[in-house]
């Protein structure tokens, strides 16, 4: 088996899933099978292929999110490699702190917390201090157009445009060298778009690698160094 | 990587026919956050008694990495080692809070008594850590000297959460802290826990039926049925891909986890 080529933040290797939905009646629903895939440092890997053909399966299984079927995902933390796929909770949640970020779709609420504090919370995580947490994530919210008056309110009762753009700099807060990206602009007018394909750029620039799913053909077309076609490994494509 | 925290053996616990706990072993990190779900009945309570050594297994044991780094069996304390251990770096917080605090004796006078029981004599010093820890967890100076059966549930809960945590101690175990509040003393009491679990680095067992409360608290699930631990793994991967049978009905079962 091999193990992470030099530059190499990220390694797929036959990874396949299935779920089976016992309470229907132990339906068994394949989803991929076969995906084999790298991502390098400073890298924008896009997934491309219809809706429905896996493409979010495949980033929640590189998060952990997922439980994988069959398949290694090794993620380069420093000089050894920790497979994803079979790595003990403990740590994933220490990989989620300090190497390997995720934008979903949609921001989860936290009742009560200001929008600037979830972006700090997510900074000091990936292990800032308080000041310079707070410095990132307002920069964070400025760069992505937040007017400065939402910023202490709880994010639960801003436009679906809004609270994307403060899940997008909570992502953003950390220093992650390799960021999963769902459909981040998928809710974001084309100047604010704008500002989230800029801070790809410079991040990428720095050596971040990114796997990220885009619908916006535009955005795609300007952030993606390779597409990984994934109705190629698809179960629902062949069915 | 340091040695676990604390770590169960296989844990069991019968009453007569029925094994309320059945063979449960897991390892518990410093600073992580482990939910123990499950419905009324499942053994979560008797699991939770087990690890606090409120309850003794019929079979199995229990590891703690005490303060100065040596691993104990608890069944190997003495009654004065469970006793401190209890009062300095465990704490307990109740669903029902009186069970948790003394009603009849101040706020400050709850607080202050961990801290004596720990050896702290100084008056002022002791009622200046009681202010702070008051402060921490949102209730009025100006309330210091008012007994908990003058509170609100919100109020009782977040005192019983600053008696327990002014020894800081290293795990809590909790067992349905935000039941029976409103909906919206429960989101306040959540975020507080949130943010003291992660400030102080605390270790937590927590025993919730409520998925929800899981999901923002803790790190790692544990899925108890009819006494067996029957899937475990980190929070949001049990949730958002539940494996077992039982685990798929819980987690459909709820409006919005």
């Amino acid at each position: 088996m091999s193990a992470l080529q030099k530059g190499e933040l990220l390694r797929v290797e036959g990874l396949a899933k299935a779920f089976t939905l016992h309470l229907h009646g132990g339906a068994r629903l394949p989803v991929v099978h076969g995906v084999s895939f790298t991502v390098a440092a400073g890298e924008c890997v896009v997934l491309g292929g219809p809706s429905g053909v896996g493409k979010s399966s495949i980033l929640k299984m590189a998060f952990g999110n997922y439980l994988v079927g069959q398949g290694r995902i090794l993620l380069a933390d420093g000089e050894r490699a920790i497979d994803i796929a079979h790595a003990p909770a403990w740590d994933i949640l220490d990989a989620r702190r300090r190497i390997i970020g995720y934008v979903s779709q949609f921001l989860r609420v936290i009742p009560r917390v200001g929008a600037i504090d979830i972006v700090a919370a997510a900074a000091r995580e990936s292990g800032l201090d308080d000041a310079a947490a707070r410095d990132r994530a307002a920069s964070l919210l400025a760069r992505l157009r937040l007017p400065e008056k939402l910023w202490p309110l709880p994010p639960a009762t801003f436009s679906g445009g809004e609270q994307q753009r403060v899940n997008i700099a909570r992502g953003f807060a950390g220093d992650h060298r390799l960021l999963i990206l769902d459909e981040p602009t998928a809710s974001l007018d084309a100047v604010n778009r704008e500002a989230v394909v800029h801070l790809i750029a410079e991040r990428k620039a720095q050596g971040t690698g990114f796997l990220a799913i885009f619908h916006d053909e535009d955005v795609r077309a300007r952030v993606a160094d390779r597409i990984v076609d994934v109705s190629l490994f698809s179960d629902r494509e062949a069915a | 990587m340091t040695a676990p925290l604390l770590s169960a053996q296989g844990l069991c616990k019968r009453y007569g026919a029925i094994a309320a706990c059945h063979d449960v072993s897991f390892e518990l990190n410093e600073g992580e956050a482990l939910a123990i779900v499950g419905e009324s009945g499942s053994g979560k309570t008797t699991l939770l008694n087990l690890i606090g050594g409120a309850l003794a297994p019929d079979a199995g044991e229990v590891v703690y990495r005490m303060r100065d780094g040596r691993e104990r069996a608890l069944s190997s304390l003495s009654e004065a080692e469970r006793r401190a251990l209890m009062r300095s770096d465990w704490g307990f917080v109740h669903q029902d809070a009186a069970r948790g605090l003394r009603m009849g004796v101040s706020a400050g006078g709850n607080i202050g008594e961990r801290l004596m029981a720990v050896g702290d004599r100084h008056y002022g010093r002791i009622r200046a850590n009681a202010l702070e820890w008051l402060g921490r967890v949102e209730i009025a100076a100006d309330r210091i000297d008012d007994p908990p059966t003058t509170y609100s549930g919100g109020m009782r809960q977040r005192l019983q959460i600053a008696r327990n945590l002014v020894t800081r101690p290293r795990l809590m175990f909790m067992d349905e802290p935000t039941g029976g509040l409103d909906v919206s003393v429960q989101a306040r009491l959540l975020d507080l826990l949130r943010g003291l679990i992660a400030d102080m680095g605390l270790a937590v067992v927590l025993v919730t039926h409520d998925l929800a409360v899981a999901r923002l608290l803790s790190h790692r699930i544990l899925v108890m049925k009819e006494g067996e631990v029957i899937e475990s793994g980190l929070t949001d991967r049990v949730l958002d891909d539940p494996q077992a049978p039982y685990t798929q009905l819980l987690v459909s079962s709820v409006l919005a986890a």
